[in-house]
C-alpha cells in the first residue's frame, strides 16, 4: 500500500489521512465545492474536487471515487464512516478495479447491512436478539398495527439501511404509527437511497454497550473491549466512555465472545463495532454491526493505546493481528464527547456559518496529549456548511479515573472558544458535571429525564453577561481608538467638560444591556456600576476588577458582534445599532423559515384555513426535517415557497392572517 | 536629544502648597462648567426633554465617533456677566467619521438659544477655527435668533457669522446645518449660506418671518410649516437637502455627510495649483488630512505633578522646563542659545508626535537679550515651516534707565514683529502671568494664536494688580504735589486697596476666558492633550512659514 485515497471528509478524513501518513502511506483527499477549504483538504498530499455539495453528487459518487483514484494512482481507498463505508458496491468496485478497500469484504458488509438478516444471522450464531420486522413498502396502518401487537410497544422506526441514529424514531400509540413510519421512509430514502424500515422491540432506559472487534485476513478474530454510548440525543450519541460503568469481568467476557462469534460469522476483517442493548438487569441484545472504524474510536485508542487506523491499514495490507492487539489492556478511562453545532434548547437546531473562532485548549490533534485530544474537521476560519452533519469535534479525555477523565474534558470544554456558530457545549459540560453521570447513571434516557434545554442552558446569568458586555464595551472602544485617524492617539473618550459617558448597547442573551462607561485619568469607570472597573485592556482581553477580584474576559469582536469568555461561560452580544436604519417590518403573521435549507413539502394553499399546530410548510437543512406550523389558527393569505426551493433563514415562507 | 531632569520633589512644603491651591482653583473652575453645562436650568432643561428633545451636549455626543476626544472651547464663555455661563452655545473640535470638525450648536434651554454679545463672540470664534486650521463647520442650530433687549451689541456685528460661513465654502471648506428647531429671521441664513442642510421633520422651523410677522407684512394668513417646515423644504422649497425623521435621524444624516466629505486624504495627496489658483485662497501649502503622528513616547515624569509646580504665589516665578518635562513626548527639549537670554527657554521638542518650537518664560522679565533670542528662535521656526508654543510667564519687558536707553523697545519690537508676521501657527498656553507687553510679545490673544489656554492660576494684565495700584497713588501723589494741593493718604490707600481688588479680578483666568479672550481654562493635567489636538489640527491644515530675508542673526 503506496497511496491511500480517503474517500470521506471533515475530521475522519483527517484522522485517516494522520494515521497513513505515520505508516509512510501517500494521501488523496476528494472534496466538495463547501468542503473545499477545510484542513482535509490541504493536509493531504493530493486532493480531488468532486463537484457539487449534495452527497449524491459528490461523496456518495463511485464512480467519482474510482476515477480519482485511478487520475492519482492510489492503491488503496479508506470509507471512513457514514456515507459509502457500509456500502457493498464500494468495495466490490474498488476490488474490480484493483484497490485495496480499507474495511471487511463485500459480502460481510452486505449480511450486516441489512439489519433483519444480519439478525437472524447472529441469532444463528448464538447471540441474543431482539424481535424486530420489517415493513413491506407502502404498509396501511392496519398491517402496521398489526405488526405492532407481535412486538409490543412502544416500538423504534429504523432505517434499515441506516446508522448512527439517522431515521430512528419511537412510536408509544399505535395512531401516529403511520406517519412516523411515512416520515421515517422519506428520511431513509434521502439519506442513504433506500427507504426500508423496520420495527424493532424498544426497551425503555436500555444502556447502548458496544464491542470493538478486529479481525485479520488470517481468520484471527478478536475484541479490544467495550465502549458505552448511552447518551444519546434523537438516537445519535454524543457522549461515549470506555470502560462503561456497568461493566463486570464476567459481562465484558460473555459480549466480548457473543461480538467475536458475531464478527467470526461473516468472516470479518478489519475493524468493526457490534452494537449491544443492555437493559436494567445486565440482559444484552444485539442491535447492529457497523462495519467500518466507529466515530468513538479515539476512546477505545486511549485506553488501549492502539491506533485503531494503523491496525485497519495493517490488516488491509494483509499483515497478520500484532501482538499488541491480540493481549490488549485497559488503562485509565477514556471519555468522548461530540460537539455538535447545534442549540439543544432549541430543539437541537443546526447552527450554520464561519467559525470564527475555533480553540479548544490543551488538547493534542488527534492523539492524546496531556489526556485530551481533539478530532476535528474544522479550525479557525472555517465555514460550517448546511450540507452535512453538523458536527465540529470530538473531544476526547483520558484519566486514571472516571471522574478525572469527565473532570479534566468538562474543564476543557468550558474553556474552549467556539466563535460564529452555536454549539452543544453547555449541554456536554452540564452532562459530564452531573451528579448523576458522574455516579455513572448513563442510559439512553438520560436527557429524557433530564430537560436539555435546562441542562444545556448557557451558564452565562444577567450579572455574568453585564460583566462580558462591560468587557466587550471596552475592548471595543480600545479597537476603535487604535483604528481611529482624526485626533489618533489622544486619551479615549477624552472631556474637558465631561458631560455624557460613553455608551453602548447590545443584545444578549438576557436581553439587552446598556454599558455606560468614562475613561478618566485614574482609569475606566462604569456609572451604572460601583465598585466594577477596568484592570488591563486590550482588544482581545479585558480584565475586569469586581472589588478587588479581577476576572479576565477574552473577547473576540466580528463586525458588529463580540464574542467574550470567561470563567463564568461565553457570551455572544450583538451590538445595537447606535444609529438605527428606517427599516421594513415584516407584515405580522409572517411566518419565516428558521434555518437556510430547501422546502421539502408546502402543505397549504392560499385561502386556507388551519388550526393551530397544523403543519405549513416542511423543510430539510443538514438532514433533519423542520416543520413550520401555524401559530395560531387562522387562514393562508400567501404562500411563498413550494416545494424544491432553497431558501435562506429568516425568509418568509407563508403569511397567516390570525382569527378575529 | 536633550532629557530634561527630574526637579520635583512631591513631598516638598512648597509642592504641597502649591498643588493645594492649584486643587481649589480647579475646583472652582469645575463648579463653573457645571453651570455651563446645566445651561437654562432644571425647568428649562426639563421643558426641552419633555419635548422629546435633546440637549446640545447629547446632540454632539452622538454626532460624534464613539470614544474620540472632543476639545470643547470657552465652556465659560460669559463668566461673570449678565448672561448664562456659557453664552448659549457649545462649540469644539471633535472627530466626525474620522474627520475632526468644528462643532457648534446651540443650546436651546438658554433663553431659547438666543444669541447675546458672548453667544456672537463664540460663533465667530468657531467660524476663525475652522477657516485658520481648514477644519470643516457642523452647526447643530435651533436659536430663536438674536436676544432682543441685547439687539444693539449683536445686529450689526452679527452679521460676520452668514458672511462666515460662504467664506468658509469659498475656501473649500465645508459647511454642514442640522437645523433642529428654531432658525428663523437672520438665524434662517445659518442653513441657508451652509453647504449641506438637514431638517428634522416637524421640528425645524427656517423662515424670515413667522404668521405674526407675515400677516402685519402682507396680511396673509399663514403656519409655521408652510412657511419654514422641513417638510416643505425638503419638498418644495428645496432648502433643505434631507429630511430627518427624528434628531437621531438628523445626526446620523450628519455623520454621514461628513463621511463623504473626502476630508482626509492619502498621504501625498495635492490639489492641482493651476485650480488652486483659480479659486479663493490658497491650498494647504504642505500636506493634507489627518495623518496618523508618529509615535510618540510618553513623558518620563507623572504629569499629575503639573498641579504642584506652579507657584501658589504667583510673584514667585518656577522654571517652565519642569512643566515641559511633563509634556513633551520622552521629556525630551532640546534647548537654543541655553546660554544666552536665559529669562526665556527656547527650544524643540515634540508633542504626541508632532515637532514644535517652544518659547517659554522662566524668570518673568523679558531683557534685550530675551527678546533678540525669540525673534531669531520664531525666524527659524519659519524657516522649517514648524508650529511655535509660547508658554507665558511674563511680567513684561524690563523698564528702567539702563534697558531704555539700550533700546529695549527696539529689541522688543523684534520680538513683536517676529510674532506678529510669523506664518506658522503658534499654540500659547498662559501657565501663570501674562502682563504688560510680554503679553504681546509672547502671542496673547491680540496676536492671533491658533489656540490660546489658560491654567486655572494664569493671570493676564497691563501689569500686576499692586503695581497698578501704586501707579496709580503715585501719579496722584505727583499730581497732588504739582498742584501743591495736600496728599489724602488715607484716601489713598483705600482707592489704592479698591484699584488693586478690581485689576486683581479683572486679571484672573475665570474673568479672562468669561470675556473669551482665551479658548478656556484646561487642567495643567490636561496640556499635552489639549497642544497635542491643536498641534493635529494645525498640522493637518498644512503650515507655511513666513520667508523673505534670510534669518537675522541677532
Amino acid at each position: 500500500m503506496r497511496k491511500l485515497l480517503v474517500a470521506n471528509r471533515g475530521e475522519i478524513a483527517r484522522r485517516v489521512i494522520a494515521g497513513a501518513r505515520s505508516r509512510g502511506i501517500a494521501t488523496v483527499a476528494v472534496f466538495s465545492d463547501a468542503d473545499a477549504g477545510l484542513p482535509f483538504v490541504r493536509e493531504a498530499d493530493e486532493s480531488v474536487r468532486l463537484p457539487g455539495n449534495a452527497p449524491a453528487d459528490t461523496y456518495l459518487r463511485i464512480d467519482l471515487l474510482l476515477d480519482a483514484a485511478r487520475r492519482t494512482g492510489a492503491d488503496a481507498l479508506h470509507p471512513g464512516y457514514g456515507f459509502l463505508s457500509e456500502n457493498p458496491a464500494l468495495a466490490t468496485e474498488c476490488a474490480a478495479a484493483g484497490i485495496c478497500f480499507v474495511g471487511p469484504s463485500p459480502e460481510a458488509i452486505a449480511s450486516m447491512g441489512s439489519k433483519l438478516a444480519a439478525k437472524e444471522m447472529v441469532r444463528a450464531a448464538g447471540v441474543p436478539t431482539l424481535e424486530s420486522v420489517a415493513v413491506p413498502p407502502g404498509a396501511e396502518s392496519s398491517l402496521l398495527s398489526k405488526m405492532v401487537a407481535g412486538i409490543g410497544l412502544p416500538v423504534l422506526v429504523k432505517a434499515s439501511a441506516g446508522g448512527g441514529g439517522r431515521g430512528m424514531r419511537v412510536v408509544e400509540d399505535v395512531d401516529s404509527l403511520a406517519e412516523v413510519v411515512a416520515s421515517a421512509q422519506r428520511e431513509a430514502q434521502s439519506a442513504f437511497g433506500d427507504g426500508t424500515v423496520f420495527l424493532e422491540r424498544y426497551l425503555r432506559r436500555p444502556r447502548h454497550v458496544e464491542i470493538q472487534v478486529v479481525g485479520d485476513s488470517h481468520g484471527t478474530v478478536t475484541h479490544l473491549f467495550e465502549r458505552e454510548c448511552s447518551i444519546q440525543r434523537r438516537h445519535q450519541k454524543i457522549v461515549e466512555e470506555s470502560p462503561s460503568p456497568v461493566m463486570t469481568p464476567e459481562l465484558r467476557q460473555a459480549m466480548g465472545e457473543a461480538a467475536v462469534a458475531a464478527a467470526r460469522s461473516v468472516d470479518y476483517v478489519g475493524v468493526g463495532t457490534v452494537e449491544f442493548l443492555v437493559d436494567q438487569s445486565g440482559e444484552y441484545f444485539f442491535l447492529e454491526m457497523n462495519t467500518r472504524l466507529q466515530v468513538e474510536h479515539p476512546v477505545t485508542e486511549a485506553i488501549t493505546g492502539i491506533d485503531l487506523v494503523g491496525l485497519q491499514l495493517a490488516v488491509a495490507g494483509g499483515e497478520p493481528l500484532p501482538p499488541s492487539a491480540l493481549a490488549p489492556s485497559v488503562s485509565g478511562h477514556a471519555i468522548e464527547v461530540r460537539l455538535y453545532a447545534e442549540d439543544p434548547t432549541d430543539d437541537w437546531m443546526p447552527s450554520t456559518g464561519t467559525l470564527h473562532m475555533f480553540e479548544i485548549p490543551g488538547t493534542g490533534s488527534f492523539a492524546l496529549d496531556g489526556g485530551l485530544r481533539l478530532d476535528s474537521g474544522f479550525e479557525t476560519g472555517s465555514v460550517v456548511s448546511p450540507h452535512y452533519d453538523p458536527m465540529l469535534a470530538k473531544v476526547i479525555a483520558w484519566g486514571e479515573t472516571r471522574q478525572l477523565a469527565a473532570a479534566r474534558l468538562a474543564g476543557c470544554l468550558a474553556r474552549a472558544r467556539i466563535h460564529g456558530v452555536g454549539t452543544n457545549r453547555d449541554l456536554l459540560v452540564g452532562i459530564l458535571r452531573h451528579p448523576e453521570f458522574l455516579g455513572g447513571g448513563t442510559d439512553t434516557a438520560f436527557l429524557s429525564r433530564h430537560d436539555p434545554s435546562l441542562l444545556g442552558a448557557s451558564p452565562v446569568d444577567e450579572h455574568a453577561e453585564r460583566l462580558h458586555a462591560g468587557a466587550a464595551a471596552i475592548a471595543a472602544q480600545v479597537r476603535r481608538r487604535s483604528q481611529s485617524v482624526g485626533f489618533a492617539g489622544f486619551p479615549s473618550g477624552w472631556r474637558n467638560n465631561p458631560s455624557d459617558p460613553q455608551s453602548i448597547s447590545y443584545r444578549g442573551h438576557q436581553g439587552d444591556i446598556e454599558i455606560a462607561y468614562r475613561v478618566t485619568r485614574d482609569g475606566v469607570v462604569f456609572p451604572d456600576a460601583a465598585g466594577v472597573g477596568v484592570a488591563s485592556a486590550t482588544e482581545d482581553e479585558v480584565v475586569m476588577d469586581v472589588g478587588g477580584i479581577h476576572r479576565p474576559c477574552r473577547v473576540h469582536l466580528v463586525g458588529d458582534t463580540a464574542y467574550v469568555d470567561s470563567m463564568f461561560g461565553a457570551s455572544v452580544l450583538t451590538e445595537i445599532p447606535r444609529f438605527p436604519e428606517p427599516m421594513g417590518h415584516h407584515h405580522p403573521g409572517s411566518l419565516l423559515s428558521p434555518i437556510p435549507g430547501s422546502v421539502v413539502r408546502v402543505e397549504v394553499s392560499q385561502g386556507d384555513h388551519v388550526d393551530h399546530g397544523a403543519t405549513l410548510v416542511v423543510m430539510e437543512a443538514m438532514k433533519m426535517e423542520h416543520t413550520l406550523s401555524a401559530p395560531f389558527s387562522g387562514t393562508v393569505t400567501e404562500v411563498r415557497a413550494q416545494a424544491g426551493d432553497q431558501v435562506d433563514a429568516d425568509v418568509v415562507l407563508v403569511v397567516l392572517k390570525e382569527d378575529e | 536629544m536633550t532629557t530634561l531632569a527630574n526637579n520635583v520633589d512631591r513631598g516638598s512644603p512648597t509642592y504641597r502648597e502649591n498643588a493645594a491651591a492649584m486643587e481649589r482653583m480647579l475646583g472652582e473652575v469645575d463648579s463653573q462648567l457645571a453651570l455651563a453645562r446645566a445651561g437654562g436650568g432644571d425647568k428649562y432643561v426639563e421643558r426641552h426633554r419633555s419635548r422629546g428633545k435633546l440637549l446640545p451636549r447629547e446632540r454632539i455626543e452622538l454626532l460624534l465617533d464613539r470614544d474620540s476626544p472632543f476639545l470643547e472651547l470657552c465652556p465659560l464663555a460669559a463668566w461673570g456677566t449678565e448672561f448664562t455661563i456659557g453664552a448659549s452655545l457649545v462649540i469644539g473640535l471633535g472627530v466626525i467619521e474620522g474627520t475632526v470638525c468644528v462643532v457648534s450648536a446651540n443650546d436651546p434651554t438658554v433663553k431659547g438659544g438666543a444669541s447675546n454679545p458672548y453667544t456672537m463672540k463664540k460663533a465667530h470664534r468657531a467660524a476663525d477655527i475652522a477657516r485658520e486650521n481648514r477644519l470643516p463647520l457642523v452647526n447643530l442650530v435651533e436659536s430663536g435668533g438674536a436676544d432682543l433687549p441685547n439687539q444693539a451689541e449683536i445686529f450689526i456685528p452679527g452679521g460676520r457669522m452668514f458672511r462666515d460661513l460662504t467664506q468658509l465654502s469659498a475656501e473649500g471648506i465645508p459647511t454642514v446645518a442640522l437645523v433642529f428647531g428654531n432658525s428663523t429671521a437672520g438665524g434662517a441664513y445659518i442653513p441657508g449660506m451652509s453647504d449641506y442642510i438637514v431638517m428634522v421633520k416637524e421640528r425645524a422651523k427656517v423662515f424670515l418671518g413667522g404668521p405674526p410677522l407675515v400677516k402685519m407684512a402682507t396680511g396673509e394668513e399663514s403656519n409655521d410649516e408652510e412657511l419654514g417646515g422641513a417638510e416643505m423644504h425638503a419638498r418644495v422649497s428645496g432648502l433643505a437637502d434631507f429630511m430627518a425623521e427624528d434628531e437621531i435621524d438628523a445626526l446620523r444624516i450628519g455623520r454621514r455627510i461628513v463621511a463623504r466629505l473626502n476630508w482626509n486624504r492619502p498621504a501625498g495627496w495635492r490639489r492641482l495649483p493651476d485650480i488652486a489658483a483659480r479659486g479663493f485662497g490658497a491650498p494647504p501649502a504642505t500636506g493634507a488630512g489627518f495623518a496618523a503622528p508618529p509615535a510618540a513616547s510618553e513623558p518620563l515624569y507623572d504629569p499629575a505633578e503639573l498641579l504642584g509646580i506652579p507657584s501658589a504665589d504667583a510673584k514667585v516665578p518656577y522654571d517652565p522646563r519642569d512643566v515641559l518635562a511633563r509634556v513633551v513626548d520622552g521629556s525630551e527639549f532640546d534647548e537654543f542659545k541655553p546660554l544666552y537670554g536665559t529669562s526665556l527657554a527656547t527650544g524643540w521638542a515634540s508633542i504626541h508626535g508632532y515637532p514644535v518650537g517652544i518659547l517659554a518664560n522662566h524668570r518673568g522679565v523679558l531683557f534685550s537679550e530675551e527678546a533678540e533670542k525669540a525673534a531669531q528662535f520664531i525666524q527659524l521656526a519659519n524657516q522649517i515651516d514648524t508650529p511655535l508654543l509660547f508658554l507665558q510667564n511674563t511680567t513684561g519687558y524690563m523698564v528702567g534707565r539702563e534697558y531704555e536707553q539700550k533700546g529695549i523697545i527696539k529689541d522688543g519690537a523684534k520680538m513683536i514683529n517676529a510674532v506678529s508676521n510669523s506664518g506658522v501657527p503658534h499654540l500659547t498656553l498662559n501657565i501663570g502671568a501674562s502682563y504688560g507687553a510680554g503679553n504681546y510679545g509672547m502671542c496673547g490673544r491680540a496676536y492671533n494664536p491658533r489656540f490660546l489656554f489658560a491654567w486655572p492660576n494664569a493671570r493676564s494684565s497691563v501689569m500686576g494688580a499692586q503695581q497698578l495700584a501704586g501707579v496709580l497713588s503715585i501719579v496722584g501723589r505727583q499730581a497732588a504735589e504739582a498742584a501743591g494741593r495736600p496728599f489724602d493718604e488715607e484716601a489713598d490707600a483705600m482707592i489704592r486697596q479698591a484699584v488693586e481688588n478690581q485689576i486683581e479680578a479683572e486679571s484672573l483666568a475665570l474673568f479672562i476666558t468669561g470675556r473669551v479672550y482665551d479658548d478656556g481654562i484646561i487642567d495643567p493635567r490636561d496640556s499635552r492633550t489639549v497642544l497635542g489636538m491643536c498641534l493635529s489640527v494645525v498640522y493637518a491644515g498644512g503650515i507655511a512659514g513666513r520667508r523673505g530675508y534670510g534669518v537675522y542673526r541677532m
